[in-house]
């Protein structure tokens, strides 16, 4: 067997699933999106009907569609800078020579990382129950009247937002971490010997050296953070009055409660796009403060 | 400042984000000992008052976690063995192997990562449901068979193996499979472990596909029927903990076992890349 059969015997496996379970998928998603897809369609192809764009206006026109994309927006422009900084902080604890033990609070702060989503939603709901929680255990200890974190509209997306920080910093800290062990120490050596205090020596020297690993970080989470869905099914099911509803729970909801899969499909391509939109927006706004 | 005053204080944060950190998870364990109705008083209790394995006895033989773990266990295992197969095969050829249009369908691989897995998800549900594999471990596990993230990580790190050491086994006689198993292999070993733990808890953790291809209870994986239980059971907090223990013990035991492995992938994938 020469190179060329044995690359295509290593390659084809691998690529007849992805293409199959993959790329097939993503543009039948197009066409499918374009169609009144439904539980009649499932039932017999025959009820299918090309719609056009129809599906897309229908969604643009639907108040939900854009509660939910208020709602994603407010999990992304919250969450993600809260995320980061939470990273950053505990990178640069981690990473300061004052440190000890690192290995084993770096394991610590990593750990909430690899649970499952679900389960851990599930320890939340009770942390953040409105009175037997501990959360507001502790608020009340500060004087702080018991908030109704998952049943006030008002709380509830801020108490997902909490419950993602807690679940996700530790992934972009492992990353800053590694970015940080890169900056030379005779530089911030060479900056303290020049009088800069720890402040300055992290604005002027750390933080432009970290921002090429800012904004990869910034553009993994903010697509990440785009696909909310797992956090409200557990905690909230979207309630209450639909503040949690983010574009991928309503999607869910159109395709399997409602069965209207022409339309969801609709919506998961709004989001791609979206998300497409958005992080090209950050990786020219990242480029063109010079470094990355 | 001085200098013992600093080191309190960065090590006083640390110690508090661990405690942040870790103490929902030591609490859950806490909770599920509980007597039924006891985590529902004020104040919280952080220990339970009598320990019991009762919520745990209800969780196996009421709720029928045994058979969703099993189910967790196969769908993790089954993906994990096939996928590394897979991918180390498909990785080492874009990395190694010289043919035609290669790194053509390597960029293109890479296009991929950047549609997000839900904008196929219904297409793919339904041709789940058309090849019969709708409700059965196939579900899940045959979409996830290979993965562009695999083939990138290995071919990342298959790179770094001599072009000599490949050229010389080959004038030797040795075939092209030979070569794989025999000398390439051995070599991509860190490799596998860390793709192995990778692929392990992205499966056992994965929640919207396994809602959606699997319907039915008797194929659920763990999340997927924690997720149905605390819908039912919100008012149960013992019963949920002992549920969240048994589905979080497997993945954390995997990950403080092997976790230097996990990060290193962690950083292969994304730093580097």
């Amino acid at each position: 067997m020469n190179e060329r059969r044995a690359a295509w015997l290593f390659t084809a496996p691998a690529l007849l699933v992805i293409g199959l379970f993959f790329f097939v998928p993503v543009l039948a998603a197009f066409v499918l999106s374009l169609t009144d897809f439904d539980l009649y369609a499932l039932a017999d192809l025959h009820n299918l009907r090309f719609v056009g764009l129809g599906n897309y206006f229908d969604v643009l026109r639907a108040p939900l569609f854009w509660k939910s994309l208020a709602n994603t927006f407010y999990f992304v422009g919250v969450g993600v800078p809260l995320s980061i900084a939470a990273s950053l902080g505990a990178a640069l604890l981690l990473d300061s020579r004052l440190a000890r033990w690192k290995g084993v609070f770096r394991t610590a702060l990593f750990a909430p990382v690899v649970t499952t989503v679900v389960a851990v939603a599930v320890i939340w709901r009770y942390l953040l129950h409105t009175r037997y929680g501990l959360v507001n255990y502790l608020l009340a200890k500060i004087g702080i009247a018991p908030i109704d974190w998952l049943g006030d509209p008002h709380w509830s997306m801020p108490a997902i937002i909490l419950f993602a920080v807690w679940k996700n910093f530790g992934y972009n800290m492992v990353i800053l971490l590694a970015a940080l062990q890169t900056v030379p120490a005779e530089l911030r050596e060479a900056a303290r010997i020049d009088g800069a205090n720890a402040l300055q020596q992290f604005r002027h020297i750390t933080l432009p050296l970290l921002r090429p690993a800012l904004l990869l970080v910034t553009i993994i989470t903010v697509a990440g953070y785009f696909q909310l869905f797992a956090e409200p099914y557990v905690m909230t099911r979207g309630d209450p009055l639909q503040s949690t509803v983010s574009v991928l729970y309503y999607m869910y909801e159109e395709g399997f409660k409602w069965w209207s899969l022409g339309r969801a499909t609709a919506i998961a391509f709004l989001l791609f796009a979206l998300i497409l939109v958005v992080t090209r927006v950050l990786v020219r706004f990242g480029k063109r403060g010079g470094y990355a | 400042m001085n200098r013992r005053w600093q080191v309190f204080a960065v090590n006083g944060a640390l110690v508090g984000l661990a405690v942040v950190a870790l103490f929902p998870l030591l609490w859950m364990l806490s909770v599920s000992f509980m007597q039924h109705g006891e985590a529902s008083t004020y104040p919280p209790p952080l220990l339970p008052s009598k320990p019991t394995l009762a919520n745990y006895h209800e969780l196996f033989e009421r709720a029928g976690m045994g058979r969703y773990l099993f189910n967790s266990a196969i769908v993790a295992t089954f993906t994990t063995l096939f996928s590394l197969a897979l991918n180390l095969a498909a990785g080492y050829a874009f990395a190694k192997l010289r043919f035609a249009g290669r790194e053509r369908v390597f960029q293109s691989l890479l296009g991929a990562l950047l549609i997000p897995a839900q904008v196929g998800m219904i297409p793919l549900f339904l041709l789940m449901k058309w090849l019969g594999l709708v409700n059965s471990y196939g579900g899940v596990v045959v979409p996830a068979l290979a993965s562009v993230f695999g083939i990138y990580l290995v071919r990342q790190y298959a790179r770094s193996i001599p072009d000599d050491l490949i050229e010389a086994a080959r004038i030797d006689g040795a075939g092209e499979l030979r070569i794989f198993a025999a000398i390439v292999l051995p070599l991509l070993k860190p490799i596998v472990v860390t793709l192995a733990i990778f692929t392990f808890l992205a499966s056992w953790n994965d929640f919207m596909w396994p809602l959606i291809v699997l319907s039915d209870q008797a194929w659920q994986t763990a999340p997927v029927a924690l997720a149905g239980l605390s819908r039912e059971h919100v008012q149960d907090n013992e019963l949920m903990m002992a549920g969240s223990v048994v589905t979080l013990v497997p993945v954390l035991a995997l990950f403080f076992v092997l976790q230097r492995h996990y990060i290193e992938g962690l950083l292969l994938g994304s730093v580097k890349g």
